[in-house]
């Protein structure tokens, strides 16, 4: 992890290249984030890739309900040579969140892109073929925020499976 | 040789199977086979769209979810400590990791510090468990490739694994062990000499797998020079673990970043060299024999001290103080019905599981339940290599490949 300080620099920097990337940096328990703005973060992320993080370690999705922008994307890169990981979060709005896709940087985020969109119904523009993955492909909703009830969704079998399957009210 | 063979075996070497011209029309036509998702090669309910060209694999993507049973989902709705028997759900070949990943970002937000004693209480079950997973992991590939009698054996060892898990934790299965800032219990009187019996049988035993298969002729030739995949494309697609390593590069969390007093352990790092599903298996083979080193170092180091936090705020009183003092059953009661709250925070806890880089991201709001479990399991990533290790290679090599992957589908769909 950079330290509190490694992490402010990185932040002025990618401020050199792209003055709004940056919103926010946060060193939270030895843990470094850059709170990137969602339209900048394929820069950002590029540029962290130049620098040395060159292995997207995972990508999570978050809820932050009832905090507003709602939706956040977490990136976890880490640098393989020097031991460093870094994290970049965006924050987006509930209302057609969407994001630009790190696939072409980063092959290997092909199947977290998808969960994250199938989950919480984030768009990652640029995506090769953003599909649900986890859920069946007829479903309704996503079922990851944090609005989305738990149970009372009918287990689908062949008597039942005309009605309702898949349906979110 | 007799004339017969050479003809044949010239013949073979002459077929190229990589420049076979794709199309349609009377002379070559695409196949789309479907394999799976209940298919005994498919190690779990594993979907496959393969696109052959006669006995050729030109594209095969992998269809999950079959198992997606909402854990993550579910894990928001229970309190910290009732989370860990869930996690432990996913990867159920590896549960002690997913427990240890989980309890490890939790510790992380609590600023936690876990005792000596349960640091290595845990390396010893994490490594009895790695044993156990690469076990059945060997048992089923040779399975695959038509050797049933492996399977048998790998699973005899695995017997006397689940044994020593149940004897320290009651269970065989999912066992609970993994505590938040420590472990559940001490392990019991006579535990220690069980552990090492097994460890001085485990490298024999695993001497035997390799002289079985090594010198068997099919495993050799099917597993050599099939699904390849270099370094650089591995890395690019999110690939750690033994996949990775089979390609010579040793990237490994326990020795990279050691966490759990992984440090205090001499052990090697197995490595490949040329990435085929052969050196695959080889790396896998000798982590028998290195995680067989660790538990033996932590057993002769193993300090005296408590086996889980003090912090009565974190972990449940011993029993016998409920009965002599009030703080202690105010303490049981809160743990109990409530939980303990973790301050907000987000953090993402990486361990080397026997199939790379497993990670929990675990997001606190204050509350006694998580706002975000995310578990980043590595047969999910590493399922993206399986098209590039499989493509322009025979459909016979996909399932050997298949099987050196090995994908843990409970991991994958969670």
């Amino acid at each position: 992890m950079p330290d509190a300080t490694g992490l402010e620099l990185t932040a002025h920097e990618l401020r050199e290249v792209e003055p709004e990337a940056i919103l926010d940096t946060v060193f939270h328990r030895g843990r470094a984030t850059l709170v990137a703005e969602p339209t900048h973060v394929k820069t950002v992320i590029g540029h962290l890739r130049s620098k040395g993080y060159t292995f997207l370690a995972s990508l999570h999705g978050v809820d932050y309900y009832p905090e507003e922008p709602r939706l956040g994307v977490i990136y976890e890169l880490l640098d393989m040579k020097r031991v460093d990981r870094i994290s970049v979060k965006a924050r987006l709005h509930t209302e057609a969140p969407a994001v630009a896709s790190v696939v072409e940087l980063f092959p290997g985020a092909e199947f977290p892109e998808r969960e994250v969109y199938d989950m919480f119904g984030v768009e990652f523009e640029g995506h090769p073929d953003l599909r649900r993955i986890l859920m069946p492909e007829d479903y309704e909703g996503f079922p990851q925020r944090r609005d989305f009830p738990v149970g009372g969704e009918p287990v689908l079998f062949t008597y039942n499976e005309e009605q309702n399957y898949g349906k979110w009210q | 040789m007799s004339s017969l063979t050479e003809d044949y075996r010239r013949r073979e070497e002459s077929i190229t199977i990589a420049h076979e011209p794709a199309g349609q029309g009377e002379t070559h036509e695409l196949l789309t086979l479907n394999i799976g998702p209940h298919h005994p090669a498919t190690h779990g309910v594993l979907r496959l769209l393969a696109t052959l060209e006669g006995e050729v694999v030109r594209d095969v993507k992998p269809i999950v979810g079959y198992v997606h049973t909402g854990i993550e989902k579910t894990c928001e709705d229970k309190a910290y400590w009732k989370v860990i028997p869930v996690v432990e759900r996913m990867d159920y070949l590896s549960y002690y990791f997913n427990a240890m990943a989980f309890c490890g970002a939790v510790e992380t937000l609590l600023g936690l510090e876990v005792p000596p004693r349960a640091q290595y209480l845990r390396v010893i079950h994490l490594e009895l468990n790695r044993i156990m997973s690469h076990l059945v992991w060997l048992g089923t590939s040779a399975l695959d490739l038509g050797a049933i009698s492996m399977f048998w054996y790998c699973f005899r060892e695995r017997e006397t694994v689940l044994d020593l898990f149940e004897m320290s934790s009651g269970q065989r299965m999912h066992t609970r062990y993994i505590q938040v800032g420590g472990v559940i219990e001490d392990i019991p009187q006579g535990f220690a000499a069980k552990v090492r019996r097994f460890c001085k049988e485990m490298p024999r035993r695993a001497d035997q797998y390799a002289d079985l298969l090594e010198k068997n002729q099919i495993v050799v030739e099917r597993l050599r020079g099939t699904g390849v995949v270099g370094e650089q494309e591995l890395l690019s697609l999110g690939v750690t673990g033994p996949l990775l390593r089979a390609t010579g590069n040793p990237w490994d969390l326990r020795k990279a970043h050691p966490y759990s007093s992984y440090d205090h352990f001499d052990f090697k790092i197995p490595v490949g060299t040329v990435g085929d599903n052969y050196d695959r298996f080889k790396v896998r083979h000798a982590e028998f024999y290195e995680s067989t080193k660790i538990i033996e170092q932590a057993l002769d180091g193993l300090p005296e001290g408590p086996f889980i936090t003090p912090d009565r705020k974190i972990a449940l009183p011993p029993r016998h103080e409920l009965a002599t003092s009030m703080e202690a059953l105010i303490h049981h009661f809160k743990l109990v019905t409530e939980g303990f709250r973790v301050p907000p925070g987000e953090a993402y806890y990486p361990i080397e599981s026997p199939r790379g880089e497993l990670g929990c991201f675990v997001r606190a709001d204050g509350s006694a339940k998580p706002a975000r479990v995310h578990m980043r399991d590595p047969s999910f990533t590493n399922l993206q290599a399986l098209a590039a290790m499989v493509r322009d290679g025979y459909i016979a090599d996909l399932i050997a490949t298949l099987a050196m992957l090995d994908p843990i589908l409970g991991g994958i769909d969670r």
